[in-house]
């Protein structure tokens, strides 16, 4: 299912501090490669690496102005992620709240 | 890095792909595992209110498999399902947790039950497994702003942290 995989790129393209201090900076606004890679210690190429899988799991985009192809995100993918994770989350508090009661019944509380 | 985001109930977040749930439970570890483990106790609270939860199948003991099926008031169904890897009551579980809707997106969960003065600490690990597969994908449509969407990602997680 397209869903399912989607959710498995953003996971996998967020599980990398890298990318995710690159995804952090351009929630501020978009920026170029090079402006990218400058707070890093890593190459160029590196970063290239880098936005290339954030770009493959949808996560930015390229500008297409012929000098200059500003990165910048794409929103779409973390929401999702976000969504699910917090799904994920919700199911469980609620679930545990209910066992809490359900265990306070099972001892005649 | 922990927070509490819910009276008796912590989550933090120790890597990118971990989330860790800590949760104390005023009953015995026995009565406590028994209610993960039986087929009969897991309906009287596995999941949101909203949702009836019936237990299909739940085979606990390592290569069994579980499959829980949750509808609503209007009748619609869906299903959750996972296999058993490791199986030592009444302290652990090892088993994985799939929402069918969304298959191949598998989370591996570790459950501990551990007992002090006659209360039960839960914690699971639950580990987000990402396929390498990335044919097929289509960009959902910008319906928010790109900060907007990363600082709300970034407060989800950080409740977990």
């Amino acid at each position: 299912m397209q869903q399912a995989e989607r959710l498995d790129a953003t996971f996998a393209a967020l599980a990398d501090p890298t990318r995710r201090a690159i995804l952090a900076r351009l929630a501020f606004g978009e920026a170029t490669v090079s402006e990218l890679a400058e707070p890093f210690e890593i190459s160029l190429p590196a970063v290239s690496k880098h936005l290339k899988v954030l770009r493959q799991a949808g996560l930015i985009e390229r500008g297409r102005q012929a000098q200059w192809r500003p990165c910048r995100l794409a929103p779409g993918p973390l929401k999702e992620v976000a969504e699910w994770v917090n799904g994920y989350r919700r199911f469980w508090e609620e679930s545990y709240e209910r066992l809490d009661e359900y265990l306070d019944k099972l001892q005649g509380r | 890095m922990v927070q509490q985001s819910h009276p008796g109930l912590t989550i933090t977040m120790p890597s990118d792909r971990e989330v860790v749930t800590v949760r104390d439970f005023n009953a015995p570890r026995d009565l406590v595992y028994r209610a993960f483990t039986d087929p009969q106790m897991i309906p009287n609270w596995w999941g949101p209110r909203i949702y009836a939860t019936k237990v299909e199948k739940m085979d606990v003991r390592p290569g069994g498999t579980w499959r829980f099926i949750q509808s609503d008031a209007q009748g619609n169904e869906f299903a959750f399902r996972g296999e058993y890897r490791e199986v030592t009551p009444p302290e652990r579980v090892v088993s994985t947790f799939e929402f069918e809707p969304m298959p191949g997106h598998v989370i591996v969960e570790t459950t501990v039950f551990e007992e002090t003065d006659g209360k039960t600490r839960v914690t699971t690990t639950a580990i987000f497994q990402s396929k390498e597969d990335r044919d097929g994908m289509v960009q959902s449509g910008m319906e928010v702003g790109a900060r907007e969407s990363y600082e709300r990602l970034s407060e989800i997680l950080a409740t977990m942290v």
